[in-house]
Order: C-alpha cells, then structure tokens, then sequence
C-alpha cells in the first residue's frame, strides 16, 4: 500500500520559497531604507570601495582581455564565412560594451566579491559580532550592509568602463598582430560603428550587477548560521543567486533598452 | 519599602518552530543589583537576554525596562534605551576588523559620537581597569588569549559606563584562574558605575561570586528565585541537583539510552 502523501514536499517547498522571498524582501527593505536615510558612513563606503572595485582590477581586467581577443577570433572565423572580415572591429566593441564586459566583469567579481561578503558577515553572524554592533547602538543595515551596497552600485560601472577599454585592446591586440588588421583602420572601424548608447547601456547593467552582487553576498551572510558550515553554504549560495540573478537581469534589462 | 524594579519580564514566551524555548518567563532585576540566571545548556538563558536586547522578538508576554515596555517601543526608543546597555559575548564577539582599543571606543566613536582621540584615551583608562597595558591597545583581537579577549570584551562593555550589563557566560571556555580573574573584574566593574547586571552561566563558582540574587530556570520558566546565599538550602530539588552535579533527580536529561 502506497502511503505516501506526494503533496506534502510541494507544500514544504512553496511554503520554503515564500518564506524565504518574505525574508528577501525585508532584508532589501531595510537596506534601501538606511542607504537612504543619515547617518552615512562614508568611510566605510570607501573602504569597500577599494575592496570590491580596485582589487577586483587585475581579475576583470584580464578575463576582459581574453574575452575581446577571442572574440575578435571567433569574429573573423564567422565573418570570413560571409566575405565579411572587416566587421570585426565593429562587432568585438559591440559585443564588449554591451554585452560581455558587464557580464563577464559581474561574473568574476561575483566570485571575489559576493562570496567574501557572505563569508564575512556570515562569520560575524556566528560569532555574534552582529549582535554585538546592536548592542553597541550600531545598526548592522547602516555599518554592514549599506555601505558595501553603496560601493558595489559605484564601483561596477567604473569596473565595467575599465573593462571594456581593455576588451577592445585585447580584439585590437588579437586583430592586429594575429587577423593582420592594419592598425588604423581597426581604430577607426571601432571609434566610428560605437555609440554611446552601446556604452551607456553597458553601464545601467555593471550598476544593477553591482546592487545584486553586493545585496545577495550580504543577505546570505546577514541570514547564516550553524558555525563554519553554515557560513559555507551562506558563501555558496550568495554566489549561485548572484550568478542567476545577473544573468536573469541581463536578458530583462537587454530586451528593455531594445524596446525603449 | 518596594524594591526598585530595573528590568521586568512578565509571561514571555518565545518558540524556534515547534521548540518552545521561553514558556511564560516571569523575573525581576532590581537596580544596582547583581542577577545570575543559572541552568543547564538549551534552557533558553541566551534567549532570554537576547530578548530584553531587541536581537530576538518574543510571541508574546510584557518585557519592561525602567517602567516602559521595550516590545511597545519604536526603532528610536530602543535604540535609545540600548546606550544605556552593555554586554559581554559568550566568545567576547570583538571585531576582528579593527584594534583592540578601536573595539572598546566602539561604542563611544559610533554611538556617543566621540572624536576618536577622546575614545582612545577613554578605551585605554577601560583596559587599565580590566589590567589591559597599552601594548595590546594596537593588537588586533585574534592576536590575544581567550582571557584576554574576555577582557577587552568586558572593557568593551563598561566604555560607556552603561546602566545595565548583561554577561553572556562570562567564563566558559577559560581556565579556572582566569574565571576567577574575569569574576573580580566583573564584581569590580559593575560596583564601580553601580549599574545593574544580568548574567547567565552554568559556572557556580562563578554565579555565588558574582551574585547577589540568583534565578534558577528550566525549561522556559523560573522555578527558584532567591538571593546567593540561599541556594545550598534552597529546598527546591531542581536546584539541588543542578548545584550538586548530579545526573539523578527531576531534571531529565534527554538522552536516548540504548
């Protein structure tokens, strides 16, 4: 006889997923709320500032140069197919500003970044150092989290402008001295196909990576507990959501700024 | 005449899931006086404190602090009610980020608004007090012992020379020596700004230095309440056997036996 009630692990779930958005959504309630509200710690701002945008440069500043020299050989691969080789200056600063240098920069900073927030709160969670700033009339939203919030929204724009220059490079690097582009012209193709709006647009993106991979490392590590296990799986699944999360935004905010 | 009532629970009850942990906690903590909580492990004694902070919001019952119910009050009232609090972490919870003089000006810097060079001279006259030289004021806190992080942890505690101090296990982990030094500076410190103090252990030694009223929960509940020279003749099983050590008596263990 089968006695299974085959509902029940539904229910658990559901019931699981929307006590979990339930906890999302105060956690971001409460962040929005002291980033906009004084006192402002802006040295703690700056602080993180150094750590998720200036250390996270020698990482995103090569991953985007192999990306625009692939790039540029999978362009001329695809293009020659066609008769069609000199578009690839053209496409590789497409393809860079718009698309790859947020993305690939969200990415990789995700693992730096998102990952040390969630295992640093997480650690201050259980070791009670979070509690400890409450009893030193210090709201954690205010110290903790809205500071690191602040510096991801402004540094990732930064990041993503950074990475973009030397994702062009690398296409140039690779068109070049590899495809024997003659050096001007590749110049020229990439300064007269770009618009502003490809870099614009590339940027709107880099600043709502930076929100979701700021928000999700400090809502993982603010909500951890069970000791070194627990700041583990906090870490995981700060870099899971944030990873999802960008990519979900990517495709949204993509198909938005091509309808508008 | 009445006694001065500091701190007042009344029917708290708080649960984890299906784990009642406070079932209808009622105690007293008069002003200016020393109240050790005792009771084995998982009795709710963190909840409890955690509660009266604000860290933990119970389902139901009345916690009171200078006649105003704290679980009434607004985000600015009990913030404004946790500068007059203190309180010592079970692993002294200092923060790693920054130095050991920075922890104890913590609450001075951010909460009292110091400049930090009124804080550091503060802090420093803080650590004398917890017999903390000015050679560790730069060190950072993993460098240090687990006494001496107690220490800073207490110092931290009594910076702004709060009202009251809760001591969350304030000797666990340390030897016996070190216990005893930490019992001093704890007696020390509170006498000395005349605040009132709350502290849970299952430490005895530690709980008849430093009490003046001792409060025996189990289960959720207080079920012995009486002052520190009591408890060897207190009458009450659960606490004889709590004191003594015993496996036997009214207070099961859960243990599943094979």
């Amino acid at each position: 006889m089968l006695d299974y009630n085959f509902l029940a692990p539904v229910g658990r779930f559901v019931l699981a997923l929307f006590a979990e958005i339930g906890r999302l959504s105060l956690f971001l309630k409460n962040a929005l709320l002291h980033i906009a509200l004084p006192p402002y710690y802006w040295r703690l701002v700056l602080e993180q500032m150094m750590r998720i945008g200036y250390n996270s440069l020698p990482v995103v500043g090569l991953t985007a140069f192999f990306t625009g020299g692939v790039l540029a050989l999978q362009i001329y691969i695809g293009g020659s197919r066609f008769n069609a080789e000199s578009i690839v200056a053209s496409i590789v600063a497409l393809g860079i500003t718009r698309e790859l240098g947020p993305v690939i920069a969200g990415l990789m900073v995700t693992g730096r970044v998102s990952a040390a927030i969630a295992a640093e709160l997480g650690t201050m969670r259980v070791t009670e150092q979070i509690d400890a700033l409450v009893t030193l009339s210090t709201n954690p939203f205010k110290y903790l989290v809205a500071p690191r919030i602040i510096a991801g929204v402004l540094c990732m724009p930064i990041l993503v402008a950074i990475a973009d220059i030397i994702g062009i490079f690398g296409g140039y690097i690779v068109g070049t001295r590899t495809l024997g582009f003659n050096s001007a012209a590749y110049i020229k193709n990439t300064v007269d196909f770009i618009e502003f709006s490809d870099v614009f647009s590339g940027l709107v993106k880099a600043a709502v990576f930076g929100f979701l991979i700021t928000l999700m490392g400090a809502y993982h590590g603010f909500h951890s507990q069970g000791g070194a296990q627990g700041v583990g799986r906090a870490t995981t699944n700060a870099v899971v959501s944030a990873s999802i999360l960008i990519l979900a935004a990517n495709y949204t905010l993509t198909s938005l700024i091509f309808t508008s | 005449m009445a006694p001065d009532i500091h701190i007042q629970l009344s029917e708290v009850h708080k649960r984890f899931g299906a784990n009642v942990v406070l079932d209808g906690l009622s105690v007293d903590v008069e002003r200016g006086r020393s109240l050790v909580v005792i009771g084995g492990s998982g009795t709710g004694k963190s909840v409890m404190l955690k509660c009266i902070l604000g860290l933990l919001t119970p389902e139901s019952g009345e916690i009171f602090v200078n006649g105003e119910d704290v679980l009434k009050s607004g985000t600015a009232a009990r913030e404004a009610m946790l500068t007059k609090f203190g309180m010592l972490f079970q692993g002294a919870a200092l923060f790693d980020s920054l130095t050991v003089w920075e922890n104890v000006a913590f609450g001075l810097i951010q909460g009292r608004k110091l400049a930090r060079g009124e804080a550091h001279d503060i802090a420093l006259e803080k650590l004398a007090q917890v017999g903390l030289g000015g050679d560790v004021a730069g060190l950072r806190p993993a460098e240090l012992s687990g006494g001496m992080q107690k220490r800073v942890g207490l110092a931290r505690a009594i910076a702004t020379d709060p009202e009251v101090i809760f001591f969350d296990e304030p000797t666990t982990g340390l030897d016996p020596i070190m216990a005893d030094v930490i019992n001093d500076l704890i007696v020390d410190c509170v006498q000395r700004i005349g605040a009132t103090a709350v502290s849970i252990t299952h430490d005895l030694a530690s709980a008849r230095k430093i009490a003046d009223k001792v409060a025996m929960i189990h289960k959720g509940k207080i079920i012995w309440y009486g002052d520190v020279g009591e408890i060897d003749d207190s009458g009450n099983p659960y606490v004889d056997q709590f004191i003594n050590g015993r496996a036997d008596g009214p207070i099961k263990m859960d243990i599943l036996r094979a």
